[in-house]
């Protein structure tokens, strides 16, 4: 799958997909490629704060615990509670059905400029 | 990082790589962990149809000579004198002090010769028991084919008639835990009747140049590539312990739940002594399966917590896909460990409440 090149990109292989100061934030094909089968993710309440690039949540596959590590900072407006019954949806599609939190961003703007775009996370995972 | 330049691999070990497998280091080996299709999809097919899994990585030990039974039974808590030929029984070696050096499968392959099958990571702990000892019994003669000997698991509701359809003798005719020699495949094997997932299934052994052959053969009969991650889910939905999480040497056969596979009244069994002291004085705590009420998934090393204080410690835990159930074993004070009581799992910071069941989780429908 490619990396879509609407949105930005942590190098703790996160995704950040801005809409004004509301940022919908997943993980990326490489991260699910590499956790193998997701069956659980646990993410915050609607209302926690998060700073960027802080820890959120965690994310296991049938062998391994990961931490989420949020590319954006601000409050968390949603979160995919779809994922509390079905998280393989992560592994289906992680850039669509697979979001884990929306984020409410203060600064937007600055916090943008500190993720990759899609060309500089492919050349990043390329490495890797 | 992974050096793969010292692990060993087995005589399947390219085909893993050609099939796409992810390769990780299991007990000194480089081994498929899962296959593309991912662990779930694997573990699915072995509960509803067949999977393989190359386990070639297991220690094979022959033991030949007019003392070779008797001298495992000085030494194994098998009671290989009771086994009749072609017969296989899974029992724990101890050492002297009681601890458990690893769990095994013994086969009386005839009167005066047996094949032990001992897990990867413990071969040369097994091999440092019972060689010197072997060595000074000049009626027992050892011979180390783990590298000569390949051996294939296939597990599944399907796996005997698929088997049956490349075996004459045919296959369904070896019993549950037993062995006979015959062909698969055209492949003159050693054919056991055993296997670690709670399905019925085989153990075949194949010269280990001939491996591959055997492989692709199951493969074209529609057996499914497994690994160590789907077998690992397997075994712990069918109760089964693995050596290295769910006991070390520091645990005794009594605490791991392991009494029916620890045969103590050979006269002068190594241990004996040891363990009828270690099993009169009872042990404080004792392996235990649980399933999560709360969110959350087990995982080795997480404390078991009840009223605040730490009751005991997971050994294994993991996601049943078959029982869409979160699921665990751990050692936990014995007055807690009665079906129903409930207590908490320390999952890093969040305690998160789970219920004793009994073990094994996963009981396959005989048919």
């Amino acid at each position: 799958m490619a990396t879509p090149d609407d949105r930005r990109y942590s190098d703790e292989h996160e995704w950040a997909l801005f809409d004004g100061s509301i940022v919908t934030v997943g993980v990326t094909q490489f991260a699910t490629d590499s956790l193998g089968d997701v069956v659980y993710v646990d993410l915050p309440e609607v209302g926690a704060k998060v700073a960027q690039f802080d820890k959120f949540g965690e994310i296991e596959s049938v062998k391994a615990v990961s931490d989420l590590f949020s590319p954006i900072g601000g409050t968390i407006v949603e979160v995919n509670s779809d994922l509390m019954t079905m998280s393989e949806k992560v592994n289906q599609d992680p850039y669509s059905v697979g979001w884990l939190i929306k984020v409410e961003a203060s600064d937007a703007a600055s916090q943008l400029g500190k993720l990759m775009d899609a060309a500089a996370y492919d050349a990043l995972t390329a490495e890797e | 990082m992974r050096d793969e330049q010292s692990l060993k691999k087995t005589p399947l070990h390219l085909i893993h790589v050609a099939g796409g497998a992810r390769m990780v280091e299991f007990g000194g080996w480089d081994m498929p962990v899962q296959y593309p299709d991912g662990i779930l999809s694997e573990v699915r097919s072995v509960r509803s149809n067949a999977g393989m899994f190359d386990v070639s990585h297991m220690a094979r030990f022959q033991f030949v000579g007019p003392e070779a039974v008797a001298f495992l039974d000085r030494m194994l808590a098998a009671d290989v004198a009771g086994l009749r030929q072609g017969r296989a029984r899974y029992h724990v070696i101890c050492n002297e002090q009681g601890g458990i050096i690893d769990d095994a499968i013994v086969y009386r392959v005839t009167e005066d010769q047996c094949l032990l099958v001992a897990n990867a990571g413990n071969a040369d702990a097994v091999k440092e028991f019972l060689i010197p000892a072997a060595q000074q019994n000049g009626g027992v003669f050892f011979a180390d084919l783990s590298d000569d000997v390949a051996m294939i698991a296939v597990q599944g509701p399907n796996a005997v008639e698929i088997v049956d359809r490349l075996c004459p003798l045919p296959a369904s005719s070896v019993r549950p835990f037993r062995l006979r020699r015959g062909e698969v495949a055209g492949i003159p094997s050693r054919i056991a009747r055993t296997g670690y997932t709670g399905e019925d299934g085989f153990e075949i052994m194949p010269p280990a140049d001939r491996a591959t052959d055997l492989w692709r053969a199951l493969e074209a009969e529609g057996v499914v590539p497994a690994g160590l991650g789907a077998r690992d889910v397997l075994r712990l939905e069918a109760g089964l312990m693995l050596h290295g999480n769910d006991m070390m040497v520091e645990n005794n056969p009594y605490e791991a739940g392991l009494e029916r596979f620890t045969y103590i009244e050979t006269p002068g069994y190594i241990a004996g002594e040891a363990l009828k002291a270690i099993r009169d004085a009872g042990t404080p705590r004792v392996i235990t399966g649980f399933r999560m009420v709360g969110r959350g998934i087990p995982r080795h090393g997480l404390a078991v917590i009840n009223d605040g204080k730490e009751v005991g410690i997971v050994t294994s835990g993991t996601h049943s896909p078959t029982l869409d159930d979160n699921i665990g074993m751990g050692y936990v004070d014995r007055d807690l460990s009665n079906e129903g009581t409930r207590f908490e799992i320390d999952v890093r910071g969040r305690l998160v409440e789970a219920e004793v069941v009994p073990l094994p989780f996963y009981s396959r429908k005989r048919s």
